[in-house]
């Protein structure tokens, strides 16, 4: 077992938010956490790096406590948030940033060799040198992922990383993080709200339910029945390609 | 140059912000120079040269009690302040913060002011002398933290918007002000031309002990912000991004300001209030170079340095022989360019 959570609780303002959340990850696992808004799945996703500290419970990163790894854990899990502002950095700039756990004194040529690795492997050398503040969302997104894989992190968190982007760059950042996740042999937990792009590139799920985990498991928990107690509307799910698509 | 080679590209661009930080160093040291030279009592630079092998000369005495006493002033209060404001604007993501518009200076004039006149802590002349440096600044320091501390609250725990922010450091700024004439109300005459003198900074008020004092503050300051500089970058892009990166973005931003508003306590309590260097020195050098923390703090410094330098030689050439406080020519160049930033913002939205 990679990653696990046992009884994870937290509250906003003395309102639970997760009501003791238990499940794991293996390595090498995609997995999208689906579920309306409010129901859990930005909040569970801050507990596992600790960006928020959960009010009780563990979680354990291949047995270590995360809550004794300090900032250690930057080393091992990164996380791509849904708010990022642009600013006057350039590209290249922004994505060495995600060394900043490993950087002591000052950066080093290796630092600089895995920036320039993982730019190419995402395609982006024509705007590494462009300002952040002149991408569009696409583009900006993709930079943000790219930080993430320079972590040379083990587990990548994504928080709604499609939001706001147009179909092809949705498209396109989901096949990064699938290609990733295939490539690297790293594992990564999603939060999407765009259930039939989920569908599409992920084969592992976890539904969320008024801070609780309702269902988790693989394509077997995607049913009708399971959707309209998720999400609270009616819906049919049809097969395109042997895959199973949402249809409301 | 290799269009492909983003390592070549990248260090390309690295080397020309690293050039633009030398060329500033160059201009600054120019600058030092002119200053030297130029004044009611003209200096040539073989006086400039003879007086340091012989410092009991008219022209020595001139030097070194005069003017490197108010170079060494204006480059470090220019240093510090600039340094001070770029912190400020990033860790509040805000491109109108500094402790001026802030009101963390008029705080640490009213703490100054408190511990120099009620106290009864130093002589008042024609200039305020101060006999304990070392308390008067720890009352300054006092007097910024109000104002830090309330816009902090404001701006994380009340969620102000960049704008709003501004307008409470100008109440915050007011209500010092205020507070400072109501001192004045209840103080003899010799206080009240002190006080007056007080509220616009002149860099003719320190002497080596000060400017030692201040420099020092202003040297362990800037190590800690380079240090911080790759922090400061992610902090820009987004607080859980940051965090995301191992980051403690809370404390950083807390002691960032604690930390800034150190820099201006002691350099008000020494030099009384110089307004918008720490504003127009940093935005400028954001034109010029790009928002990355390890070039933007050496390179906004020096230029708060070059700002005040030219600021005191003109206080001390436009109406020769007197004097003008220096606080009043860096309004003169500060609240306009106040605005322009306000006018590009609102074009923006």
């Amino acid at each position: 077992m990679f990653i696990q959570a046992k009884d994870v609780r937290f509250s906003y303002n003395s309102v639970d938010v997760l009501k003791d959340v238990n499940f794991y990850i293996e390595k090498g696992d995609l997995i999208a956490i689906l579920g309306n808004n409010g129901a859990g799945k930005s909040t569970l996703i801050k507990c596992i790096n600790r960006i928020l500290k959960p009010k009780f419970g563990t979680i354990l990163i291949e047995g270590q406590d995360v809550e004794k790894l300090g900032s250690e854990i930057a080393k091992k899990v990164s996380y791509v948030s849904q708010r990022n502002q642009a600013t006057r950095l350039t590209v290249f700039d922004a994505v060495l940033l995600g060394r900043r756990p490993y950087v002591k004194w000052g950066i080093s040529n290796k630092d600089l060799e895995i920036t320039k690795g993982v730019i190419g492997m995402l395609s982006l050398q024509e705007i590494s040198m462009r300002f952040v503040d002149e991408l569009s969302g696409g583009e900006l997104q993709k930079v943000i992922v790219a930080r993430a894989l320079v972590q040379e992190p083990s587990l990548i968190l994504l928080d709604e990383p499609t939001n706001n982007l147009d179909i092809k760059s949705q498209i396109e950042v989901m096949n990064i993080v699938k290609q990733i996740v295939q490539e690297k042999k790293i594992s990564s937990l999603v939060a999407i709200h765009d259930i039939n792009l989920a569908l599409r590139f992920i084969d592992k799920f976890i539904l969320m339910k008024d801070g609780k985990i309702f269902a988790s498991g693989g394509l077997e928990i995607i049913t009708e029945e399971n959707f309209s107690e998720t999400f609270g509307v009616m819906a049919k799910i049809k097969n395109i390609d042997d895959r199973p698509f949402l249809v409301f | 140059m290799d269009k492909k080679d983003i390592l070549k590209r990248y260090r390309f661009y690295y080397k020309k912000k690293i050039f633009i930080i030398i060329l500033l160093f160059f201009i600054s040291l120019f600058f030092i120079i002119f200053s030297t030279k130029i004044g009611t009592f003209n200096i040539s630079f073989s006086d400039i040269i003879n007086s340091f092998f012989n410092p009991n000369s008219r022209e020595g005495t001139v030097l070194f009690n005069v003017r490197f006493p108010r170079i060494a002033s204006s480059f470090v209060a220019g240093f510090g302040l600039a340094i001070a404001g770029c912190v400020m604007q990033n860790v509040l993501r805000n491109p109108l913060a500094s402790p001026f518009t802030l009101g963390v200076s008029q705080g640490a004039a009213f703490g100054a002011c408190v511990g120099i006149v009620l106290l009864g802590q130093g002589s008042l002349g024609t200039n305020i002398i101060i006999s304990n440096p070392y308390f008067v600044t720890a009352c300054a320091f006092a007097g910024s933290l109000i104002s830090t501390l309330t816009i902090i609250f404001l701006a994380r725990f009340k969620g102000f918007s960049p704008e709003s922010i501004v307008l409470s450091g100008v109440a915050l700024g007011a209500l010092f002000s205020a507070m400072i004439i109501m001192l004045q109300y209840f103080s003899n005459e010799v206080a009240v031309t002190s006080m007056v003198f007080w509220t616009f900074g002149d860099v003719g008020r320190a002497y080596w002990n000060e400017i030692l004092m201040m420099a020092i503050v202003v040297a362990f300051s800037f190590v800690y912000f380079l240090l911080n500089s790759l922090n400061y970058n992610a902090i820009q892009i987004g607080d859980e991004g940051a965090k995301g990166l191992g980051i403690n973005v809370d404390r950083i931003r807390f002691v960032s300001m604690i930390v800034s508003s150190l820099i201006t306590a002691v350099i008000v309590s020494f030099l009384g209030i110089i307004g918008f260097v720490g504003l127009v020195a940093p935005q400028a050098m954001k034109r010029m170079i790009d928002f990355d923390h390890r070039f933007i703090l050496p390179a906004s410094a020096l230029m708060g340095a070059i700002l005040l330098i030219i600021a005191d030689i003109v206080s001390r050439t436009i109406l020769s022989p007197v004097i003008l406080p220096i606080g009043a020519i860096t309004s003169f160049l500060g609240a306009p360019f106040f605005i322009y930033i306000l006018y590009l913002k609102g074009k923006i939205k």
